[in-house]
């Protein structure tokens, strides 16, 4: 049962654990990068993304281009620790 | 009791199955969010074709100036002739980026994956730098009529050039670069040779490296 408590549930999604996979390798990286990469929806980011801001995993940086509005993603401390833990997790599944 | 044994063999098996997806899914997610994985063989090999024919077409320059490119002297060239070869350089340099970008365009509209991310700027921008670098220095030597440089210095710039590229690409394209500096390093010591290392480098390693990229990644 250890092993279980160890996978955090704001990652079951697919989604989820995508934002959180790219963040880990990058640093600040907009809506726009992350929806092509994703290949997802501007609501299904922006729901995602939400709540992974409201878990402090995730920074959210708004600002403007010119005109046009910008938001960036970057993982908070939190959010790399926690997700390291959650990696852990999933691969100790398979080594047992 | 059966029936509930079986549920949790089930529900187990099913939760494994999701799980090593979601490994595979961050790996790949990791992996094409900072790595330019698009990269299609198909332009090494025509980069060397490229560089085989314009090298051909330089030999046969040089031959109508009396000039043997491949005896190992160490000739003087004349300045005309060198203005000749540097005009040939530059169109070896853009048939090969012409089909470079054209092959590996290709190859990101059939994996359907988006070309211009942040990992194809960093990408460029690490093999720009020792590239601009390594030209600066190649039109100095040229300046200072050093010719016999010229070749072994471009093939160390263009190596080290490649193994800087490797964080943000295929990294088997270290391996070329580290082909490409040792040649350029042993050109050096045979100057005279320059014409036969470069030709070896950017026509012969090309060809090579792209045929064996491209079966692995077909």
């Amino acid at each position: 049962m250890g092993i279980i408590d160890k996978l955090h549930k704001e990652f079951e999604s697919r989604v989820r654990l995508g934002i959180m996979s790219i963040l880990m390798v990058n640093d600040w990286v907009d809506f726009t990068e992350m929806k092509s990469l994703l290949d997802i929806t501007d609501g299904n980011l922006a729901s995602h993304s939400s709540a992974l801001e409201k878990a402090h995993y995730v920074e959210v940086k708004k600002e403007f281009v010119g005109k046009k509005p910008r938001t960036s993603y970057r993982v908070t401390n939190t959010g790399r620790i926690v997700f390291t833990s959650h990696l852990n997790a999933l691969e100790k599944l398979f080594k047992s | 009791m059966k029936l509930i044994f079986n549920f949790v063999f089930q529900s187990t098996l099913y939760m494994n199955q999701k799980h090593q997806e979601d490994l595979s899914h961050i790996r790949s997610m990791m992996e094409r969010s900072s790595r330019f994985i698009s990269l299609s063989g198909l332009s090494g090999v025509f980069a060397g074709i490229s560089a085989l024919l314009g090298g051909g077409y330089a030999f046969q320059l040089a031959k109508d100036n009396g000039i043997n490119l491949l005896d190992g002297t160490n000739d003087v060239y004349r300045p005309e002739l060198i203005k000749q070869l540097v005009v040939v350089g530059f169109f070896i340099f853009v048939f090969a980026l012409f089909f470079g970008i054209l092959f590996t365009v290709r190859k990101s509209q059939k994996n359907k994956l988006a070309i211009w991310t942040s990992a194809t700027k960093k990408l460029l921008l690490n093999l720009t730098i020792p590239l601009f670098v390594g030209g600066v220095f190649c039109l100095a030597l040229i300046h200072h009529h050093l010719f016999v440089l010229v070749a072994p210095s471009t093939l160390v710039f263009y190596g080290l050039a490649l193994i800087n590229a490797e964080k943000y690409t295929l990294s088997d394209i270290k391996y070329l670069g580290i082909f490409q500096a040792l040649l350029g390093c042993i050109a050096l010591f045979f100057l005279g040779s320059g014409f036969l290392f470069w030709m070896i480098g950017f026509g012969v390693l090309h060809v090579l490296y792209g045929l064996i990229l491209y079966n692995k990644y077909k």
